[in-house]
């Protein structure tokens, strides 16, 4: 039955509403957006051009790199950890780190960057605790810097590297590890060279991810930086409504989709997108 | 029967993460109590006076009430849309599934940032053409929100058609019942927990977009984070720490009710 003329027609109608939605209000102007990186101010290359020349562009894309290379081991270790307990702890245990991972999961990227104001900035609680048992005389900076850039955003990734973590350590058949153990093999070692080789796609799925997230990352860098360690998303930001050259703003933006799909087909052509997820 | 449980180690080390999750959210709440002004550590005594602040002063209520109205029509716009959409799909499993599927999730996998340029020349093209419904109005915001969490809803949708036992469809479907039958009678009603999700989680991802809506609002359409954005960017204002306690607390609530509803579901 599969095929006919009406089930053909079924399947159009019903998929039609979403996909005409989509490329009237996504596809259809994000090609706006390729246009006006290519057209304004001028049209030409000028602005890719640019890219390749100006300093500021490269720093911020160095600083972007970096920033999002450190967040993504951060993260991704962090992870790891509480994914051991959340997969394979006693029933108390997982209920606890399922609290501890689903609830800052839910919360709002806004809610948790204040948070981490409230506990960084010179009068918030770390500054203030410490100066009241006298280890420090000055508060420390802590934000408005790169080192809270990286405290916020892992905090907000942690939660998205579990999932493909979890779904690697589930499918994992338990048997191989309680043999690693009867045949004399200690914790760590069993750990080291059983368990996390295991994982290998789950920890390649958690690390893309959070490179991912990590480079077009926009509000918790522009609240924990504080305009001083501007990551890509906010220049692209600050181009189109600060200093307007929209032409930049969309070039940068151009650039940041080919990166990202360069790198995502990269790693699935050795992972298969399946096993990720 | 043995199994293999996490030693000390990996327990120490869980621990440590935990708390680091949990730390800014835990923060929040002392400096919601502050008498001060400021965003400072409360010293002695303690004041309501931020939480009056959020009932009393009518920016707050407006852009709640902005937020909610915004998240129900985007909500209501994706779910109809994933809906009908991984219906299609799964009832007549057509050819280019694959593509076409990659395509409704575009906006998922793209830099949000780059959504959000997207949609900011959306906006403000079609703003020549109207004016209730561009840059910076809510309806416009509402589209906006509906593109960038109509991929989610989607997911969860065909997640959930993926569990259902296809031979109940067929059976309706020898028996002679009509698309329109087979999907309001049959599919539907086996599907509804995740079409709830769906919707529950747009409007969730809607009432707490900032990233988008931040590139296409400037004056008329605030909403809620739109306004905690512009309270954490002047000058820190506490009563954000105070809202903030206030949507944990409602979080953990709703968590909590949705695992004994899990759970009941699990085991009936």
């Amino acid at each position: 039955m599969r095929g006919t003329l009406s089930d053909r027609m079924g399947a159009a109608l019903l998929m039609a509403p979403l996909l005409l939605f989509l490329i009237l209000a996504y596809a259809w102007p994000f090609l706006g957006v390729v246009k006006w990186s290519f057209t304004l101010p001028t049209p030409g290359f000028g602005q890719y051009h640019a890219l390749l020349t100006d300093d500021l562009v490269q720093s911020v894309f160095i600083r972007t790199l970096r920033i999002a290379a450190i967040v993504t081991v951060v993260s991704v270790t962090a992870a790891y950890a509480i994914t051991v307990v959340w997969v394979r702890g006693s029933p108390v245990q997982r209920v606890l780190a399922e609290f501890c991972i689903l609830v800052p999961f839910w919360i709002s990227v806004l809610t948790r960057a204040f948070g981490w104001v409230a506990l960084l900035s010179n009068r918030g609680l770390i500054n203030t605790w410490l100066q009241s048992i006298g280890f420090i005389s000055e508060p420390l900076t802590l934000v408005r810097n790169e080192f809270g850039v990286i405290v916020g955003m892992s905090h907000f990734l942690i939660p998205f590297a579990v999932f493909p973590l979890a779904s690697a350590m589930r499918s994992l058949d338990e048997r191989v590890l309680l043999a690693a153990r009867g045949l004399g093999s200690s914790r760590m070692r069993t750990f080291w060279t059983v368990f996390v080789p295991m994982t290998r796609s789950g920890i390649i799925g958690s690390a893309l991810i959070t490179f991912v997230f990590s480079l077009g990352f926009f509000v918790t860098p522009a609240i924990l930086g504080g305009g001083r360690s501007v990551m890509i998303a906010e220049l692209i930001y600050l181009r189109i409504f600060q200093s307007p050259d929209w032409g930049l703003g969309a070039a940068i933006s151009v650039v940041l989709v080919v990166f990202v799909g360069a790198l995502m087909a990269l790693v699935f052509r050795y992972v298969k997108p399946k096993q990720l997820v | 029967m043995p199994t293999y449980r996490p030693g000390p180690v990996s327990l120490a080390l869980a621990v440590l993460v935990a708390l680091f999750l949990l730390m800014p959210l835990l923060a929040v709440i002392p400096v919601s109590l502050t008498p001060s002004r400021m965003l400072t550590m409360p010293t002695g005594e303690l004041s309501l006076r931020h939480y009056r602040s959020l009932i009393e002063d009518p920016r707050w209520l407006d852009s709640i009430l902005l937020s909610l109205r915004i998240g129900v029509v985007s909500s209501a716009l994706s779910t109809v849309l994933a809906l009908t959409f991984s219906l299609g799909v799964w009832m007549f499993q057509p050819r280019f599934t694959a593509a076409l599927v990659g395509f409704v999730l575009l906006p998922m996998v793209v830099p949000p940032v780059v959504s959000a340029v997207t949609l900011y020349f959306l906006l403000t093209s079609v703003s020549g053409i109207s004016s209730f419904f561009g840059y910076d109005t809510w309806l416009g915001v509402a589209m906006a929100h509906s593109v960038m969490t109509v991929p989610f809803a989607t997911v969860l949708m065909l997640v959930s058609l993926s569990q259902l036992d296809r031979r109940i469809d067929l059976a309706a479907r020898g028996l002679g019942a009509s698309v329109w039958e087979r999907t309001t009678r049959v599919i539907m009603p086996n599907i509804k927990f995740g079409i709830v999700t769906a919707a529950l989680l747009s409007f969730v991802l809607s009432w707490e977009e900032i990233g988008v809506t931040l590139f296409i609002t400037s004056v008329n359409a605030i909403t809620l984070p739109r306004l905690m954005w512009m309270g954490l960017r002047d000058n820190i204002d506490p009563a954000i720490a105070a809202l903030s306690v206030i949507l944990i607390i409602i979080t953990v609530l709703v968590l909590a009710v949705r695992s004994v509803i899990t759970r009941r579901q699990a085991a009936p």
